[in-house]
């Protein structure tokens, strides 16, 4: 069988699950022997979610547990590890959020199974598992191979359509695991700011950087627009270290890699290490001061010229 | 305690990439230890000048040229080198074995590493060397203090940041932000010349790696790049509009 892992966030099923159950059906029409795709939900309180899979999958396992209630990586990776082994998969779909690409190769080495991380195209012949991933700040697109009784892959976030939900729903089984005993204490949490689209699954994303000016510049220009267009925010290190932005938003190499259908670029020059976090963007839009900025030698539109006086006269057309 | 501070050696951020028989070519280019594990050294420094008493071993595996690397962490200040030489790419899994052997050779209680592999863009490296020494890890790390056998700090996980506090042996993983990593004084760098720098073969370590590279290519994204002059404000604005209403269609 194949296994996905299921996301969820807020009482939903991500995007990046539903872009695992494309991965997992295209794998699952290439792949000799059993092709069934199982899901697995594990959690406090996930019924809705169980529920929810339920109609994209042939079976759904649900760890429906107190224990379950917050992630952890030596908890996931044991249940995942059971399941995988009980369940004689061939292919193990995993996340690739923080989490995913935290926990993941604990199930490689509990398997003894290859990792193939953070990938955005997969194809399957037997045993044998090719796959194209970003390497050298997403630079460089490499293709890497596996040939193994059982494989374990990260999903890129954003890069495979998400599957639709059929009609009727899989049978749904709980399952009964061995956990071990978390050793890493989460003693407190910071919420990131939730009342915008996520970064990572937005499909349009307003950014800015110093050409903005200051913390109220970036209010003012960035947000503004981002709200206007119902985006996301992201912002460059530049301005997360001066302060003005939260690190949260962080767009970059020691940041977030987003991948929207269109990233607006406000202020922001193009360091590498931003570059490599957005530099997948479908259509790429700049408005910067500096013709000579990097950023405009792999936008598709911009405009050179002065942030405080080009965004408020765009806002004032998307207005009209 | 004895702390192990995984280096690797990259190409420079600002470098461009070259690809020769489908691999990425470093010959002529500017290598540099990758910037995630400059914070791990910086670390390992900052805890033992916070008053614990630890050696601070730096380990690296790759070939020759990867001894530079080394030295910049023993100029830094970590007290001794160990570089696994070899010339074979091995991915996360595979390394973590040689990391996971030296950790318990060294009979080490900490380990640092960076986030992310600036050249393979892995992650993979802190959890699995983890899971092989039975250990926990914490990952992205933002801030460190260690009491006792006792870390506390601040990471980063899915959905913002997580204070936590975790006993040792532990792996860390760091990133932007933990601190600011030192530059290596003359005197310093005159200093790590003297310093112990111990070559093992990888033989013993019985490494098998599970994953092949096959090839690795530049792909550039045709961009349209239809850049406006802004000196007219309203009708650059007006100009941008419309082309993303109409001809790129991904606004309303």
């Amino acid at each position: 069988m194949i296994l996905i892992v299921v996301e969820y966030t807020s009482g939903k099923v991500s995007k990046s699950t539903w872009e695992m159950v494309t991965a997992a059906r295209e794998l699952a029409q290439q792949k000799g022997g059993d092709p069934s795709i199982t899901a697995l939900v594990l959690g406090s309180g996930i019924a809705p979610i169980a529920a929810e899979i339920a109609r994209a999958v042939d079976q759904v396992l649900v760890a429906d547990l107190p224990a379950l209630a917050q992630y952890d990586a030596e908890l996931w990776s044991a249940a995942v590890a059971q399941i995988a082994t009980e369940g004689e998969a061939s292919i193990v779909l995993i996340g690739g959020s923080r989490s995913g690409r935290e926990y993941s190769p604990r199930v490689a080495i509990k398997l003894d199974a290859p990792l193939l991380e953070d990938v955005i195209s997969l194809k399957a012949s037997g045993d044998t598992i090719t796959a194209q991933h970003y390497t050298y700040l997403a630079r460089v697109t490499e293709t890497i191979e596996a040939t193994a009784a059982i494989a374990v892959v990260t999903i890129k976030p954003g890069v495979f359509n998400p599957a639709s939900p059929r009609t009727e729903s899989a049978e749904q089984f709980d399952v009964d695991l061995n956990l071990p005993t978390p050793r890493l204490k989460v003693t407190g949490k910071t919420a990131e700011r939730s009342s915008r689209v996520s970064l990572t699954e937005a499909e349009i994303v307003v950014s800015g950087g110093r050409g903005v000016g200051s913390a109220e510049g970036f209010t003012q220009y960035v947000e503004a627009l981002a709200d206007q267009l119902g985006a996301a925010v992201g912002a460059t290190r530049a301005i997360v270290d001066a302060g003005w932005r939260p690190y949260s938003e962080q767009v970059g190499q020691t940041g977030k890699t987003v991948q929207p259908k269109t990233y607006i670029a406000i202020g922001i020059s193009g360091a590498v290490q931003h570059l490599s976090g957005m530099n997948k963007s479908k259509t790429i839009v700049a408005i910067n001061r500096d013709a000579e900025a990097p950023i405009f030698k792999i936008a598709d539109y911009g405009i050179v010229g002065d942030v405080t006086q080009l965004v408020p006269a765009i806002l004032t057309e998307l207005k009209k | 305690m004895r702390i192990l501070t995984y280096i690797r050696q990259v190409l420079d951020a600002e470098e461009s990439v070259h690809i020769t028989n489908n691999a990425v070519a470093l010959e002529n280019s500017k290598l540099v230890m990758d910037t995630m594990d400059e914070y791990g050294v910086e670390e390992a420094l900052r805890l033992r000048e916070s008053g614990i008493e630890a050696e601070i071993v730096a380990v690296a595996v790759g070939p020759a040229r990867v001894q530079d690397a080394l030295r910049t962490a023993l100029a830094m200040g970590a007290d001794r080198a160990i570089h696994v030489e070899t010339d074979i790419r091995l991915d996360a899994i595979a390394l973590s074995k040689v990391l996971a052997k030296l950790a318990t050779q060294e009979e080490a209680t900490l380990i640092f590493s960076g986030g992310q592999q600036a050249d393979w863009d892995s992650h993979a490296l802190a959890a699995a060397t983890a899971e092989r020494l039975h250990w926990p890890q914490v990952t992205w790390t933002s801030a460190l203090e260690l009491s006792g056998t006792t870390l506390t700090g601040k990471h980063d996980a899915d959905d913002g940041s997580e204070s936590f506090t975790l006993e040792l042996p532990a792996v860390v993983t760091t990133q932007q932000g933990l601190n600011e990593p030192r530059y290596p004084t003359l005197p310093n760098i005159m200093k790590s010349k003297k310093k112990e720098m111990r070559k093992e073969s990888l033989e013993q370590f019985d490494v098998a790696p599970k994953l092949k590279f096959i090839s690795a290519e530049i792909q550039v994204k045709n961009r349209i790049n239809k850049i406006l002059d802004g000196k007219d404000v309203p009708a650059a604005a007006a100009q941008l509009v419309d082309l993303l209403r109409n001809e790129a269609r991904v606004i309303a």
